[in-house]
């Protein structure tokens, strides 16, 4: 038996949520009432904890929410440390700003995951949305570090002006994976398109499947021996797949060189 | 000097002297055993003595691939200097002109330290702006394009100031033959312990000095105490009539306790030949005691 905080859905809810009160780092002091007290809804309907959870006593620095929903927003949002885990989907910016500590969430969640992370671990058992790890509309930069891995797939601007950290996802990517990369790791497992990389500055990006890139980046040959077995060994933790793919990516190409042309794309062949 | 005799060899009741050093620890990389000790090797070359090389390194032990962070065949080396000013210094340039140069290399980090001494922070820029940084596996690196493709080198090593230089063992024999047998099997016991290397050529030093010299420019001049040819002529001779030869070993370590280990190694191996195949006597240099903080009585490490 857990000896964490729990949250039981009791049902599904009736409007959009913002769960970014419930983080291990911002329940901690807070009593059963103080939980059940907190506002979480989005519109003028007031919302609270205990409408919508069962709260079961324990230690919040390990945070359980028990049912999903697509209407979970912001679970995690600007966490800070300690470990939450949902058990089920969630909605759009799940992890954003997340500096520290453990998200996992177990099925799928919507745009802008991990956006804006800093630092810490972010695991999502299903599928992403758009904007993995990208920043807001009029922000410069996305994702500034830390881990993210996604066990499905991602959709259209994954890594979108990621400046630092590591995106690992198992399944394919939709358009424009990497665009605008300003430094860090992406790597796809499955199969990217032809955007993949559009405008990236710096940063790798591995891909597992061989694709036809944008004409502005240029092949160079085989890629150094050394860095991919230091990737390997950094993700083998995080991803089998992915530790494999880092040992056979040997095709690079640099690019974009519509952009400064610094960044590189791995390919298996 | 009284002692006691083991296996037929007299050890002395004395000491060996050792300093404070500033250290850190590197581990490189290649495609193949020989090239990651042709890189080791060649980065720990000219550095027997600070007095005169600016850093005593060596190799601290060989890595086997799953020892290493890029899983490729590696070596450890030891870089010991005076100040932390020395040690960088020596560290950014014994890299960049011995490590970068050897084909397939990489180097990283062979010790954490409370603080951080610079190493692809410092030669990153041989890569023209071409260089890539990457924080993978909680390591920080710079990729630097090279003719043969990449240098991968930790961003930054460890810095330890309890390191501990001077660690020595004297051994003296009745014939040069068996004088250099000893200091062999000592050298070599030395070799397998952690965290201590004998910076000296194979491990053995036959020049040891003392300290100053009749000629002012000189910091340090032949320990004409332990020279066979001046029995009788020096001042002050410590060797017996049977000693023809006298070599030293000097031992530098990450801690006290592992010079400890390291001397106490090569002390059993030197007794086991015995004095007819190896020393006749074994002793230690000091300098009274005065000036080194780390005293190693050689009785006390016979246990």
């Amino acid at each position: 038996m857990s000896s964490g905080l729990r949250l039981v859905l009791r049902g599904p809810p009736q409007q959009r949520l913002d769960l970014s009160p419930l983080t291990p780092d911002r329940l901690a002091g807070l009593d059963r009432a103080a939980i059940e007290r907190l506002a979480v809804g989005t519109t003028r309907e007031t919302i609270r904890v205990g409408d919508i959870f069962i709260v079961h006593d324990g230690d919040p620095a390990s945070l359980a929410i028990e049912g999903g929903s697509e209407r979970f927003d912001r679970v995690g949002e600007g966490m800070r440390s300690g470990a939450l885990h949902l058990d089920g989907d969630a909605g759009m910016r799940a992890g954003r700003g997340l500096a520290g500590g453990r998200l996992t969430i177990a099925g799928n969640v919507g745009p802008l995951a991990a956006s804006g992370m800093i630092d810490g671990h972010i695991e999502i058992g299903g599928d992403a949305g758009a904007c993995l790890g990208g920043p807001l509309p009029g922000e410069r930069a996305g994702m500034r570090g830390g881990v993210v891995v996604v066990r499905g797939g991602v959709g259209e601007r994954a890594a979108d002006r990621m400046r630092r950290g590591l995106i690992v996802v198992a399944g394919d990517a939709r358009r424009h994976a990497g665009c605008a990369m300003i430094a860090g790791t992406l790597i796809v497992c499955g199969q990217a398109d032809h955007t993949a990389g559009i405008l990236m500055r710096r940063g790798t990006i591995v891909l597992g499947r061989p694709c036809t890139l944008s004409p502005t980046f240029i092949g160079v040959g085989d890629a150094d021996p050394v860095f991919r077995r230091l990737l390997a060994r950094a993700v083998a933790p995080l991803c089998a797949q992915a530790a494999a793919l880092a040992m056979i990516a040997t095709r690079r190409f640099n690019g974009d060189m519509a952009a400064i042309g610094k960044g590189e794309v791995l390919m298996a062949s | 000097m009284p002692g006691v005799t083991r296996n037929g060899v007299l050890i002395d009741d004395t000491f060996a002297e050792a300093f404070d050093m500033r250290a850190t620890a590197l581990v490189i990389t290649a495609p193949t055993a020989r090239w990651a000790r042709q890189a080791a090797a060649t980065a720990t070359g000219f550095a027997t003595s600070i007095i005169g090389c600016g850093v005593e390194a060596g190799i601290d032990a060989t890595l086997d691939p799953e020892a290493t962070p890029d899983g490729r065949p590696g070596m450890r080396v030891l870089m010991c200097a005076g100040s932390t000013g020395e040690l960088q210094k020596q560290l950014l340039a014994r890299v960049a002109q011995c490590v970068l140069t050897s084909p397939g290399s990489a180097c990283y980090a062979g010790l954490e330290g409370t603080e951080a001494l610079k190493l692809g922070d410092g030669l990153r820029y041989f890569g023209d702006g071409w260089q890539i940084s990457k924080r993978i596996g909680g390591r920080h690196i710079w990729r630097i394009p090279v003719m043969d493709g990449e240098f991968v080198c930790e961003a930054t090593t460890g810095l330890t100031k309890g390191a501990v230089g001077g660690g020595n063992l004297i051994l003296m024999g009745r014939t040069t033959e068996a004088t250099l047998a000893a200091a062999e099997a000592a050298s070599d016991a030395i070799a397998g312990v952690a965290d201590a290397i004998a910076p000296f050529p194979g491990g053995i030093a036959r020049s040891g000095s003392k300290i100053g010299s009749k000629y002012k420019a000189l910091p340090a001049s032949t320990n004409d105490a332990y020279c066979p040819t001046l029995r009788g002529v020096a001042p002050a001779s410590a060797l017996g009539d049977d000693t023809a030869s006298v070599l030293e070993i000097v031992i530098d370590a990450l801690t006290p306790g592992a010079v400890a280990a390291a001397m106490r190694a090569g002390l059993h191996a030197a007794i086991a030949l015995g004095p007819e195949r190896g020393a006749s006597r074994i002793g230690a240099g000091n300098y009274g005691g005065k000036l080194g903080k780390h005293h190693f009585r050689l009785l006390e490490l016979l246990s």
